[in-house]
């Protein structure tokens, strides 16, 4: 799995990069940013799952990959 | 004296002059019914506005009042949220519901950028804001702000009763902010007149209330004439020289930025200290929780902020529409009650209870959209900071009289008067 901030409607609350701090990060304006690749690991799929679903705009995605 | 035209003499002359716009007749006094009649001026609503909320969202769920001049009131999730994202056919020309309306054509830049402004511009303005409160920039006043808490619960000594809203939270944005903006610590009883006066000074005559929005006007303008004879790394060094489409900002634009800065930063922070105290002092048993699993307190700040959310914000209609079943016009207010989207049951488990452990928590205690409060990341770190030092210190506190706590009135909702006992 993977995380994907939709960019469009991320307005830089930054619940990821509290939540999910090895997934997320901020840029120079406080708007979410994925970390590297995006890559879930059974290590942060906790965190991704909240980052998800914590995220007042829902700018978060988590995606399966085939 | 350092000399910049933009704000000379005739601008402070021609800012004392009052703008056009439109003026309504002051209605105050008990509400008939919250659902025809509703005003969040009212002693009612300051002292407990969420059963009046729930009940509203039951058998309305949009509100209407003809006080202000005419104005609804969502109380569900879903509508605040529209609302919220809707910037075409609602304004933030006024974001504070009262008896003036500000004239259609200060829109898109509004009084106060970017908390007033409508795109396009709303975006550039709020860009030249955003690197100063994102979280790594407000990590550089943390230290500072755990030293002066400490300061403040030093100063308790040998009182068994405090006032943890007077003596204690109001004092914590006020110092931060006015570091940040590079105005006298010691301004901070001057800040608290200008914020009462600006958010719970709606139902004042005119002439009162211009007067006391002419004196913050004329404090901002001090400050930046201080601050242009000794410029400084601070934020109001900052708005003085900044550019936007390549030229420096008007002197409108600066003063009206500085007043946001100053009056969102107090009210709101103050508020949101102050609402999570009392909870802790009525709440034994989730004071206990937390001071024995500490880890927890992030988790429950966020829901202190949902379920005592301090900040309402106001929309105006732009032209006259049929709306999620209800028929506005144009320039009827919207009070967007993000503290009643909160305690929707709809987008809430449990929406009426205070649950610390709330994992999943997508509340909008900033706001949603374009609009996101710009300084939830400092919010954060002050009401953090503010819990972390009053726990560290005071882990046993208790209401020393709940009869004798009192809330603001209007748009910002938190404990003024707070009598802890810490003995």
């Amino acid at each position: 799995m993977r995380v994907r901030i939709d960019s469009e409607k991320c307005q830089g609350h930054g619940r990821c990069y509290d939540l999910a701090p090895e997934l997320f990060g901020d840029d120079e304006e406080g708007f979410g940013q994925v970390l590297g690749d995006g890559k879930v690991t059974p290590d942060t799929e906790n965190q991704a799952r909240l980052a998800v679903a914590n995220c007042p705009e829902r700018a978060i995605e988590l995606i399966e990959e085939s | 004296m350092a000399v910049d035209e933009r704000f000379a003499r005739d601008f402070e002359d021609s800012a004392e002059e009052q703008v056009l716009g439109t003026r309504n007749e002051i209605i105050t006094g008990p509400v008939s019914d919250w659902s025809t009649d509703f005003s969040h001026l009212e002693p009612e609503w300051a002292a407990d506005p969420y059963p009046i909320q729930d009940d509203l969202r039951q058998r309305c769920p949009i509100a209407h009042t003809d006080r202000f001049g005419g104005g609804w009131l969502p109380v569900r999730y879903e509508d605040v949220a529209a609302v919220a994202y809707d910037t075409d056919r609602f304004s933030s020309r006024s974001i504070i519901m009262g008896n003036f309306r500000p004239p259609r054509d200060i829109a898109p830049i509004g009084g106060s950028p970017p908390i007033s402004s409508d795109p396009p511009f709303h975006h550039d303005a709020r860009k030249l804001l955003l690197p100063a409160f994102t979280k790594t920039a407000v990590t550089r006043q943390e230290p500072a702000t755990r030293a002066y808490c400490h300061a403040l619960i030093d100063a308790f000594d040998g009182q068994d009763v405090v006032d943890a809203a007077a003596d204690y939270a109001q004092h914590i944005p006020m110092r931060v902010i006015a570091d940040m903006m590079g105005f006298p610590p010691e301004d901070g009883p001057q800040f608290r007149r200008f914020v009462e006066n600006t958010l719970e000074g709606v139902n004042l005559q005119p002439e009162e209330r211009i007067e006391r929005m002419q004196a913050l006007f004329e404090y901002i303008l001090d400050q930046v004439h201080d601050h242009l004879d000794n410029p400084r790394d601070d934020l109001t060094t900052y708005l003085i020289n900044a550019e936007l489409y390549g030229s420096k900002l008007t002197a409108d634009h600066v003063t009206g930025a500085m007043v946001l800065l100053l009056i969102a930063g107090i009210d709101t922070s103050w508020s949101a200290i102050g609402s999570s105290l009392w909870h802790l002092a009525k709440t034994p048993a989730d004071r206990e929780r937390l001071m024995a699993d500490r880890g927890l307190l992030p988790t429950a700040m966020e829901e202190f902020l949902r379920a005592y959310a301090p900040v309402t914000m106001a929309r105006l209609v732009k032209d006259d529409m049929h709306w999620h079943g209800v028929d506005m016009k144009a320039d009827d207010w919207i009070l967007l009650s993000f503290p009643a989207a909160n305690r929707d049951p709809a987008q809430f488990d449990r929406a009426a209870e205070v649950v610390i452990d709330r994992e999943v928590n997508r509340h909008a205690a900033f706001g949603l959209g374009i609009h996101r409060c710009l300084g939830s990341h400092l919010a954060r770190m002050e009401l953090r900071v503010a819990l972390e030092v009053w726990l560290d210190r005071i882990p046993e506190f208790s209401l020393a009289d709940p009869g004798a706590v009192t809330w603001s009135a209007g748009q910002i909702r938190g404990p003024r008067t707070l009598p802890l006992r810490i003995g």
